[in-house]
């Protein structure tokens, strides 16, 4: 895959297709390396006698706050999420801050005691970082990276290889919850609902999964920017298997159904802050859905699918009474800035 | 959702299914257009042709507001933002739809100061919220959406806005049905009526599909319940050898249409001598013009537009595709040099687009794009 | 743009006349009802919302209607079939 689009757009930061192309046709073979090329969720290298795995991540959120979090516990949760669907717990994390000038002290404060808060709920400390301060008119107030490490438990083998045809597909919360709730409090389209963005940390409910399931347990992503299906379509690509999915069983709170049709949004396109999803061996399904149901988090969770062999590197999507329809990855950018 | 989820009831949707598994002919095939835009989505969306007989084709329409404008149009409202001083705005559709230099998302992302809207409001707030810049509005669609320009048109009137206009491009729906049925190469049994665009109009505009060419006409809305309902009441006809027009949207459709709908329409536009269609060509009496009186918000007026016709490139194929003559998998341009993040033509971004709908919900299953 | 859901008028707007907050499960939205003037509209009615306004008021009692003859649909026909069903299981005499 050539990268040949003569500039960036926005559409090349949504994590959809033109995200993947910028990365699979530019950066990756540009930096290319054995674990790099593997483009998971975190990099994961060995590391005396075990794996270290590590991650990087920004926010650009726009509105700072908004109901449910901030940019500053998006930035815990998000790093401590794509360690936890690796199968590791955090150990530490770094965040570098970009600054705005004219940037209210307050508001600076408010993000760090958001941030400390949720490092202390995620279990981690933030050991070190950086701070710059670029112009008014830049950084749209502040824009935060983080880097995340953390340790593999040995039991987690996660790989989209092992994924296989009866394989269930879970999720273990509500969808679209997020990247709405964002949009909403941006206060430029004249809706409003009682609806909080799901950011919390997935460990515990990676764990459970692991606890219970063992080798059982296939594969897990956290399902950010470009939703459900952009996640569901890359496992597709890296298991080489299809995905199909019972529309009608995927977890969705009626006040997100009604904005995404009043926007014409497809809620698997969504971003989400706070759900994952699992793959797991058809004898541990039941006991990972109950898992995840009694853990914290995952009340809302639902086996909404299986894996099967064909149509190769195809997401489905069926309806109650058979009708189906594929499941694309997003396309374009409808939501910007929305983590 | 209130009506919608009874409309998509499993039960309802089986004992359709079963009604026009019988009623099919052994040996006959049915070709029948829906010419909405929006029916073809959802058709795709509902994964309604695994659900009706083989027999029963159905052909989509030229009804996609976005995809019958031509490039020559995209590049005038672009041509508008150019001027400094100037915010575009436009429905999310438009934002992707390829003009000669680009799309609106990629003028906005060298500099142009484009912004995406829900409403034409929307457009009409931000020209009070920027008096120091010049507001203009890129309106599209058929009936359904021109009542709601007229309405803003009106109210940009009464607030005596100076820096709002808008750049019209309304069409309407039937001289786009009486050219595809006057077109030789059609064979088609019956339609499958705009279910939007007919709150406004009304059911009797259809009328000359029975009375001049002899085909049965059935509005319907858009749920799988509709679809299909809709499709059966047209088998029906065509089983007792009848051709009318029949409303199955009538909890949403009034017979004679919304008069005052008809009346804002009438307020502010006229009819333009003749418009050209992607695909279909020059159509007279089919497009809307804002009144001279309404002059002063009327970007046409107010802005040098270059007005050049643009052909569409020689490979695409997008005219026989809205026409029906072509399925979208069947352009030699679809799924290669065409797709969503690279389209040739409108057809393949808009959210009525046949193209977009075959693309985003079938061909990754399609064995013939394995 | 066919682009239209149905909503709920839930509150009709004092300060600003033509308006109405219309509530799609959960998400309430302001929005213009100029087209339906010659209709009356009031709180509990339910419209079609299209970019912003409101293009028709829903008829209950026409869905109510049609979604009880869709779902009797058929049911003659099952009646038959069961019938049918006996005649063939009758022993030979």
């Amino acid at each position: 895959m050539r990268f040949k689009d003569v500039q960036i757009e926005m559409a090349h930061g949504a994590g959809g297709k033109a995200s993947r192309r910028l990365v699979e046709g530019l950066i990756a073979p540009l930096l290319s390396n054995a674990t790099l090329d593997e483009l998971g969720d975190a990099a994961v290298l060995p590391f005396g006698a075990g794996r270290l795995a590590t991650t990087a991540d920004s926010f650009v959120v726009r509105p700072l706050r908004f109901p449910g979090g901030s940019i500053g516990e998006l930035a815990v949760n998000g790093t401590v999420n794509d360690l936890a669907v690796s199968g590791a717990r955090p150990l530490a994390l770094l965040a570098t801050f970009i600054l705005e000038a004219g940037l209210s002290t307050q508001t600076l404060r408010e993000e760090l005691e958001a941030l400390a808060a949720a490092a202390r709920r995620a279990g981690v400390s933030v050991i070190g970082g950086d701070t710059k301060v670029v112009e008014h008119g830049k950084a749209d107030g502040m824009y935060i990276s983080t880097f995340g490490f953390g340790t593999v438990d040995e039991r987690a083998l996660l790989a989209a290889g092992n994924v296989r045809p009866g394989d269930r597909v879970l999720v273990s919360g509500s969808v679209g919850d997020h990247g709405i709730t964002v949009l909403l409090a941006r206060g430029e389209l004249d809706l409003e609902a009682q609806l909080e963005s799901d950011t919390r940390p997935l460990t515990e409910l990676a764990f459970a999964l692991i606890d219970a399931c063992g080798d059982g347990l296939r594969w897990m992503r956290d399902p950010t920017r470009g939703g459900v299906a952009t996640a569901l379509n890359e496992l597709a690509r890296a298991c080489g298997h299809a995905v199909l999915i019972e529309e009608d069983s995927v977890p969705l709170r009626s006040e997100v159904r009604g904005a995404c049709e009043i926007l014409g949004l497809d809620p698997l396109h969504i971003a989400n802050e706070g759900c994952l999803l699992a793959i797991v061996a058809p004898q541990s399904a039941g006991a990972a859905l109950e898992v995840l149901q009694r853990t914290p988090g995952g009340e809302r969770a639902a086996d909404i699918g299986e894996i099967r062999e064909a149509p190769e590197r195809t997401v489905l999507g069926r309806n109650a009474y058979g009708g189906t329809r594929t499941i694309d990855m997003l396309v374009g950018d409808p939501l910007p800035r929305i983590c | 959702m209130k009506y919608v989820d009874e409309f998509r009831d499993p039960p309802v949707i089986v004992r359709l299914a079963r009604e026009l598994a019988h009623i099919v002919e052994p040996g006959r095939t049915y070709r029948i257009m829906e010419v909405c835009g929006g029916h073809t989505h959802a058709i795709y969306r509902h994964g309604l042709r695994d659900i009706l007989p083989p027999s029963i084709e159905l052909i989509h329409g030229p009804g996609c507001p976005v995809c019958v404008l031509p490039t020559g149009r995209v590049d005038d409202g672009l041509a508008i933002v150019a001027n400094p001083g100037t915010i575009l705005t436009c429905f999310g559709d438009m934002m992707r739809v390829p003009g000669s230099l680009g799309t609106p998302l990629e003028h906005k992302a060298r500099g142009a100061d484009i912004r995406m809207v829900y409403s034409p409001l929307d457009a009409l707030r931000i020209a009070q919220e920027n008096p120091q810049h010049h507001v203009s509005f890129f309106a599209i669609g058929f009936e359904t959406t021109a009542p709601s320009t007229a309405l803003t048109l009106l109210r940009a009137r009464e607030l005596g806005l100076t820096n709002f206009s808008v750049f019209c491009n309304h069409v309407t729906i039937v001289p786009a049905i009486r050219a595809i049925l006057e077109s030789p190469d059609m064979r088609l049994d019956g339609f499958i009526g705009p279910g939007h665009v007919s709150t406004v109009s009304g059911c009797r505009p259809y009328e000359f599909v029975p009375r001049d060419y002899g085909k049965p006409l059935v509005v319907s809305g858009f749920e799988p319940v509709d679809i299909l309902e809709g499709v059966l009441m047209v088998l029906r006809q065509l089983r007792a050898g009848e051709a009318k027009v029949e409303n199955q949207y009538r909890r949403i459709v009034p017979w004679d249409g919304n008069p005052a709908a008809l009346r804002a329409i009438f307020s502010v536009f006229e009819l333009r001598p003749y418009f050209e269609w992607r695909g279909l060509g020059f159509i007279s009496q089919s497009a809307l013009k804002i009144r001279s009186e309404f002059a002063q918000w009327d970007a046409e007026a107010r802005f040098e537009l270059p007005g050049v016709r643009v052909t569409d490139p020689k490979a695409a194929q997008c005219g026989e595709v809205l026409k029906g003559v072509l399925k979208p998998a069947q352009c030699k341009l679809f799924g290669r040099e065409c797709n969503p993040e690279h389209p040739v033509g409108a057809l393949m971004v808009s959210s009525e687009g046949a193209c977009a709908a075959y693309y985003r919900y079938v061909h990754h299953a399609d064995p013939v794009f394995a | 743009m066919c682009l239209a859901i149905p909503g709920q008028i839930v509150e009709l707007s004092q300060d600003k006349p033509g308006f109405a907050k219309v509530e799609v499960t959960g998400v309430r939205r302001n929005v213009n009802i100029g087209l339906l003037e010659d209709e009356k509209v009031g709180i509990g009615d339910w419209v079609l919302i299209h970019v912003g306004f409101a293009l028709s008021k829903i008829g209950e009692a026409e869905a109510q209607d049609q979604l009880r003859m869709l779902r009797a649909m058929g049911e003659d026909e099952l009646a038959i079939d069961e019938v049918r069903g006996y005649t063939f299981a009758e022993p030979a005499t």
